[in-house]
């Protein structure tokens, strides 16, 4: 079964299988940029906030999503399946990609790239 | 033969999600052996030509990461004469009593300025790698499941402070410097290489302002065949793949980074070349050539390699 997923932030949408998780049907949009961490649920890099519809998480790592945060929807992307259609915003890590132009940025990532959370 | 001291990595032992998806993972996927579970609920493993009990130890957690990485040290004099090393050097050691790890004598622990905790033994009990001491074949059925690494072979971690992480390895441990990349003014070290052994790295740091991260466990495969089939059973287990198959420019190591099923990156690594302690230079590279040093044919800065860790 799949839903339809929009993406807040920059109006995009995709439609994902209530197999796969809301990471991975935003990495078949091909954006550049998205940072598809450890897609396990422990690095915190795709965290998002679900703003509407319903979808079942996996465990994910208290590190990066709090008990609160889990409760609003705050979660990451990696662990989360569609139930419903979804609307969601990114935040975080991966909200800065995202929200860079689709232009690739030759700059080098910094070693001192400020941590989430 | 001269191995005194520290010998080699020891064990990690890492927190996961999901004990027992993660020992499905680990057992079956990348092929270790389990050879225990303790009262806590740890789970023990060791790779296939490993003799002593276990490298490998897993723990369900609410986060992923490191809980410690450890060396086994020569013998119990060398154990307390390391201990004796580091306090006189100011660090505040503690003492994990014999038994607290399965199969595992006394051990020595202590907080590095990057935010790990570091362990020193001396003693595991020897299981043997299944083939025997005398005529022994050279492999076994226990190489023949999932990816099949051969030991424990390294860690990179992230945290701050790499400067005086480097001096308590040099200067108390008796590691070396294999080599190094710089930051981007030129000035410092982003990030080491350092043996204790003939291996090109032993242990590795790299400067993240976040304490006590794990960038990955590394273990030794025998060939690049094994590293590519290695990649064919991640792909035919839907593991997810951070980088690779490729070879680094640092350590000229082959290798596939990849996620256990938390999150917690791992490789699969072999190659590289055979320093010595006299190699006094260490080999550098520069910043802005990072990129070759990571992934030397694609000459790519992966962005997960600077931001992803656990
Ligand atoms: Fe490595």
């Amino acid at each position: 079964m799949k839903f339809a997923v929009t993406i807040e932030d920059t109006g995009e949408r995709y439609d994902c299988a209530d197999e796969e998780s809301l990471l991975s049907g935003m990495v078949r949009l091909g954006r550049r940029g998205i940072p598809a961490g450890c897609c396990g649920g422990g690095c915190g890099v795709c965290k998002i906030e679900v703003t509407a519809g319903e979808f079942e998480a996996r465990v994910m790592s208290r590190q990066h999503v709090s008990v609160v945060d889990q409760a609003q929807g705050r979660v990451l992307a990696c662990r989360v399946y569609p139930r419903s259609d979804i609307s969601l915003r990114v935040v975080g890590k991966m909200h800065k990609c995202l929200a860079r132009t689709a232009v690739p940025s030759p700059r080098l990532p910094s070693l001192d790239a400020e941590v989430d959370e | 033969m001269a191995m005194t001291g520290v010998l080699r990595p020891g064990h990690a032992q890492v927190r996961v999600l999901n004990l027992e998806e993660s020992v499905r993972f680990y057992r079956d996927v990348l092929g270790l052996v389990e050879t225990g579970r303790d009262a806590q609920g740890r789970v023990y493993f060791k790779c296939w030509d490993e003799r002593d009990h276990s490298s490998y130890v897993i723990r369900e957690a609410d986060s992923a990461g490191l809980d410690f990485f450890a060396f086994k040290v020569l013998d119990k004099a060398t154990l307390e004469k390391l201990d004796a090393d580091l306090q006189a050097y100011g660090l505040k050691t503690e003492r994990i009593p014999a038994g607290e790890m399965l199969a595992t004598g006394e051990r020595v622990r202590f907080e590095l300025p990057s935010g790990h905790l570091m362990e020193l033994y001396a003693e595991k009990t020897a299981v043997g790698n299944g083939l025997g001491v005398v005529n022994p074949a050279p492999w076994g059925r226990e190489r023949e499941h999932g990816i099949g690494p051969v030991r424990l072979d390294h860690a990179l971690l992230y945290g701050p402070n790499v400067a005086e992480v480097q001096k308590i390895f040099t200067e108390v441990l008796g590691f070396y410097l294999v080599e190094r990349v710089l930051t981007p003014d030129g000035e410092n070290n982003a990030a080491i290489w350092l043996s204790c052994s003939h291996k090109v790295h032993d242990i590795a740091f790299a400067e993240y302002p976040e304490k006590g991260k794990l960038h990955h466990c590394s273990f030794l495969m025998e060939t690049w065949e094994q590293v590519l089939r290695a990649g064919d059973i991640m792909s035919m287990n839907k593991v997810a793949v951070d980088i690779g198959p490729t070879r680094h420019g640092v350590t000229r190591g082959c290798t596939i980074y990849a996620w256990d099923p938390s999150g917690n990156r791992f490789e699969t690594f072999m190659g590289g070349y055979q320093p010595y302690p006299d190699n006094t230079e260490p080999l550098t590279w520069t910043f802005d050539n990072f990129g070759q040093g990571l992934d030397y044919p694609q000459r790519k800065l992966h962005e997960t390699f600077l931001t992803v860790v656990t």
